[in-house]
């Protein structure tokens, strides 16, 4: 019972990863109907970058405790990865807004291939470890262990999506950006700046996809300029399991692919009498995300994919 | 119909329904047409016209109801099964394969009454090249029949809009179709375009091409139809000879509007 | 009138006699001024013209982004390999199952051929209801997948050898010869770098015959037709889900024959080879090219495949003189340069180098497409 406790625990705490980056996939989804490839190179930069940065800020002798150096590093990370996400919207996506749907996909891709080249020329293709600035005592909590630092990854991200649903839901720009996605045309007639709401929306992301990227980061111990693949196609997964476009989906579907790769990979082995062990954890999100488009394209709470008349 | 005894049904379809979330598109609606008639569809904006149309050529899968072709059954059918059963259809915005040429796009119609694969296509055996000239020199031939033979190798983009609405039927044709489903195909044209489409029509029909027509043009269709059923709300108000239709005090309030007393 | 033809027909006659012997010459012409790596080099650019048009007919012409091409590629060099190498021998030896190994190439090649098509119709079905994007993520999980399993399956049996990869495979023997051994006629020696270039080239016009065919076809023109307007094709009754696994089996197959060629042409093949990059590659050669365009693609192939040998042969030696350190690798620019391509040609020439006719109508109708695509979803809810 404990081992399945450890790794709900576990499950959470990758999952509220993941929904924290599905929010940036589902934002932009929900305006432009477009699968932003590069996300995944996003939440990778943020990692790096603050890596580097703490670097630095521990270079200049100051002293400074641990969690500050990491929250230094973000703060530096944060405007740079919002800064990319705004330059990646203004020169690959922006111009192909009325093309052809393969057309943007294929830039999408290459913005995704450019970033992460250029993650390698910087900091070469090598893991770097993530410095291990965050307390991490153990808690028991029903026979199981959970740590500092995930509780902190746990409610920073509940926050943070809090803060997020409530911007959308109370604040001027949340209500064009909802009116954007409903209806982008009626949207501009009634005076919404839609090129301004769609940077937005790619600058919001951004910044989450590098909290989630230094939250990797820290729950795993080290980054590495191609990271971004992988955690990118979960994410996005969790955001078509929960239904794109769809906020709430994507935080539902975020911390269930969590728990389902967490609890499933737990298992896979003694299920299968050790023919597939736990190397086959990174097929889950694979199976997932097919099994959610064939059976239920439109997610648990969300609009419906399959090709319409 | 001018000869009653003749009456054959060739489509019935009973209680459909067909619900958008919560919006219910068509409601209860039923009607039989008879072979080699005209019949009209008609009916207010978002009445349910096109709904209906995607209905019966396979495109939408309605909830309920029956649907029935020449006795076989069609109810939730796949759009290339009801084609292959015989209904044809154009669209209400013209959807032809723009960069195509007008020869191309009904070649494309002949798909489904030619059977090459891939092994054909690669070997071109004898059998193949043949069934090759046939759908073409049948598709020039269509092309011909509605009268855009001289365009046959420009692209179908460049056309003219009228002459794209006839292309439109002409690759509808192709497939060979006993009921021909034509959504507003005077749409935008001007008097003398409609005339002549009105005569393609009447041909068509009279070459044995049962034609299913949704039109807002009302004086073409009082003129051309044997039959027409008005749509309402997603629901059939009135069906009959125009004369009769065009009296109905339903119909005219449904275009109309409730007139206060 | 007649006369022009005829001269016309000549002159094409001669056209094509000249191109037929430079291509007969050019392995030995490049091992003479390039040295022997550029024979090599050649052939493995053959490979990427099979593979590039392969994927040329699930993007080009029937307009279905795969990002999992490389899958199939993988298939056919883990059947030829399997089946040509001591790995699986040992496992069949004493099972009746003997037979199976060291079949004759014209036995192997359409084995390959038809395992990566079956691959490309199972991976392909489930994909088909849904929109362009969703399919392209799809279809790159089932890549993945395919590759994840190549790299496990090596337990609980031992099939792939995992990680490790197969190697000893066995080089191609045709008529009875190895191409292992060198053969001389007329006193000019063919190694196995020339033998396998014409074994390659035979096997690339093949295809290239294959796709002008198909492209011309009953089944080629529905494809364009579900490119141009899935729901228009569907209403003239063509059945788009076959006619789409018919195109996710062709390109499979055609990624297969390559596939099976280079787990022969290499003697060692390993997952390693299989990556996402890959797939990328690949698409950015038909895209680059011309989608749907097959002497667009072929270009795209040669140009892609050149780029990183180029790069070998300039960065590195740049690199030690000028910084006296190598701190670009050419690997990582060569992506680079890929990742850059790919944005650039979308942006400001969509329908690639060398574009058909038809494609680029297709691509500079942006305003168009977008009016015609609200107008349909007018018509949906009408």
């Amino acid at each position: 019972m404990d081992i399945f406790i450890q790794q709900l625990i576990n499950g959470l705490v990758v999952g509220s990863i993941y929904a924290l980056i599905a929010l940036g996939y589902t934002m932009v989804y929900g305006i432009l109907q477009l699968i932003n490839f590069a996300h995944g190179e996003i939440v990778m930069m943020g990692a790096m970058i603050t890596i580097s940065a703490i670097s630095v800020l521990s270079a200049t002798g100051v002293g400074l405790p641990g969690p500050v150096l990491v929250i230094g590093g973000l703060l530096i990370a944060i405007p740079i990865t919002m800064l990319i996400g705004f330059v990646i919207e203004r020169v690959a996506y922006r111009p192909l807004r009325k093309a052809p749907r393969l057309a943007p996909l294929i830039t999408a891709i290459g913005i995704s291939i450019v970033l992460q080249q250029i993650a390698v020329l910087i900091w070469k293709n090598n893991p770097r470890s993530f410095p291990d600035l965050l307390p991490h005592d153990p808690h028991n909590f029903f026979g199981a262990v959970i740590t500092d630092l995930q509780i902190v990854i746990v409610v920073l991200a509940i926050l943070i999506m809090a803060g997020l649903l409530l911007m959308v839901e109370k604040t001027k720009l949340g209500r064009a950006m909802r009116a954007v996605s409903m209806n982008q045309a009626v949207a501009g007639l009634m005076g919404v700046n839609i090129n301004y709401v769609i940077s937005m929306t790619f600058v919001i992301g951004s910044g989450l996809g590098a909290i989630a990227g230094v939250m990797v980061g820290a729950n795993y111990g080290l980054a590495y300029p191609t990271m971004g693949f992988m955690i990118g196609l979960k994410a996005f997964t969790a955001a078509v399991l929960g239904g794109i476009g769809n906020l709430g989906g994507a935080v539902a579907g975020g911390i269930l692919l969590g728990i389902i790769e967490s609890v499933g990979a737990g298992y896979l082995g003694p299920l299968t009498g050790g023919v597939l062990g736990s190397h086959y954890q990174d097929i889950f999100a694979f199976m997932v995300l097919i099994l959610v488009l064939v059976f239920r394209p439109s997610g648990l709470l969300g609009e419906r994919v399959a090709e319409r008349a | 119909m001018a000869n009653q005894a003749k009456t054959e049904l060739l489509l019935e379809i009973t209680g459909i329904h067909k619900r958008f979330g919560g919006l219910h598109a068509l409601n209860d609606v039923a009607l039989s047409i008879n072979k080699g008639e005209i019949y009209g569809l008609i009916g207010p904006n978002g009445a349910g016209k096109t709904t209906l149309f995607n209905v019966l050529t396979g495109l939408y899968q309605p909830d309920e109801g029956k649907f029935t072709f020449k006795g076989i059954d069609l109810f939730r059918q796949k759009p290339n099964v009801v084609v292959e059963s015989g209904i044809a259809r154009t669209f209400q915005n013209i959807r032809l394969f723009h960069n195509m040429t007008a020869l191309e796009n009904v070649m494309v119609g002949r798909h489904v009454r030619t059977k090459a694969g891939v092994i054909g296509a690669v070997f071109r055996n004898p059998g193949t090249k043949a069934e090759e000239a046939a759908i073409r020199a049948r598709s020039l031939a269509l092309l011909d029949y509605v009268g855009i033979r001289k365009h046959a190798e420009e692209h179908a983009k460049n056309l003219s809009y009228g002459d794209q609405r006839r292309l439109e039927i002409a690759r509808a044709l192709a497939t060979d179709p006993q009921l021909l489903a034509l959504d507003e195909p005077a749409a935008g044209m001007n008097g003398k375009e409609t005339d002549d489409l009105k005569r393609l029509m009447e041909k068509i029909r009279a070459d044995g091409v049962t034609i299913l027509l949704i039109e807002h043009d009302v004086k073409l269709m009082m003129g051309l139809c044997d039959r027409i059923a008005v749509l309402d709300y997603g629901k059939k108000i009135a069906e009959g000879v125009p004369e009769v239709v065009k009296n109905d005090p339903r119909v005219i309030e449904a275009y109309l509007g409730a007139t206060p007393d | 009138m007649f006369a022009i033809n005829k001269q016309s027909k000549a002159t094409a006659f001669i056209g094509m006699a000249i191109f037929a012997v430079v291509l007969a010459v050019l392995p030995f012409v490049m091992g003479a001024t390039l040295g022997n790596t550029w024979i090599r080099n050649l052939d493995l650019a053959m490979l990427y013209i099979m593979l590039a048009l392969g994927l040329n007919i699930v993007v080009g012409y029937a307009g279905l982004l795969d990002l999992g091409y490389i899958a199939f590629y993988a298939v056919g060099a883990y059947v030829y390999a399997l089946l040509n190498s001591p790995h699986l021998a040992g496992m069949l030896a004493g099972t009746g199952f003997e037979w199976l190994l060291h079949m004759p190439l014209l036995v192997v090649l359409p084995l390959a051929a038809l395992m990566a098509g079956i691959f490309g119709v199972l991976l392909g079905s489930p994909t088909l209801k849904l929109r362009g994007d969703y399919l392209a993520i799809v279809t790159l999980g089932f890549g993945e997948i395919v590759r994840l399993f190549m790299n496990n399956l090596d337990r609980p049996i031992n099939i792939t050898n995992g990680p490790q990869g197969v190697n000893l495979i066995e080089p191609v023997s045709l008529f009875g010869h190895k191409f292992s051994q060198a053969i001389t006629v007329f006193g000019i020696e063919f190694r196995n770098v020339h033998l396998y270039y014409y074994l390659f080239l035979a096997l690339a016009i093949l295809i290239i015959i294959v796709s002008i065919r198909l492209q011309s076809s009953r089944i080629g023109r529905a494809w364009v037709a579900i490119r141009e307007d899935e729901i228009a094709a569907q209403a003239m009754g063509i059945n788009t889900r076959n006619v789409k696994l018919l195109a996710f089996a062709m390109g499979a197959s055609f990624g297969g024959v390559s596939g099976a060629m280079f787990a022969s042409f290499q003697g060692f093949v390993s997952p390693e080879s299989f990556i996402l990059m890959e797939s990328i590659v690949v698409l950015a050669m038909v895209v680059l090219g011309g989608m749907g365009h097959i002497p667009g693609v072929i270009l795209g192939a040669i140009l892609l495949f050149l780029t990183p040998e180029v790069l070998r042969d300039v960065v590195n030696p740049l690199q030690d003189k000028l910084l006296g350190e190598r701190v670009v690798n050419p690997e990582n620019l060569r992506m680079l340069l890929f990742g850059l391509a790919l944005i650039f040609v979308m942006l400001v020439r969509p329908e690639g180098l060398w574009p058909s006719k038809r494609r680029k109508a297709e691509l500079h109708e942006q305003d168009e497409e977008a009016a015609a695509a609200a107008a349909a979803k007018e018509a949906a809810h009408g």
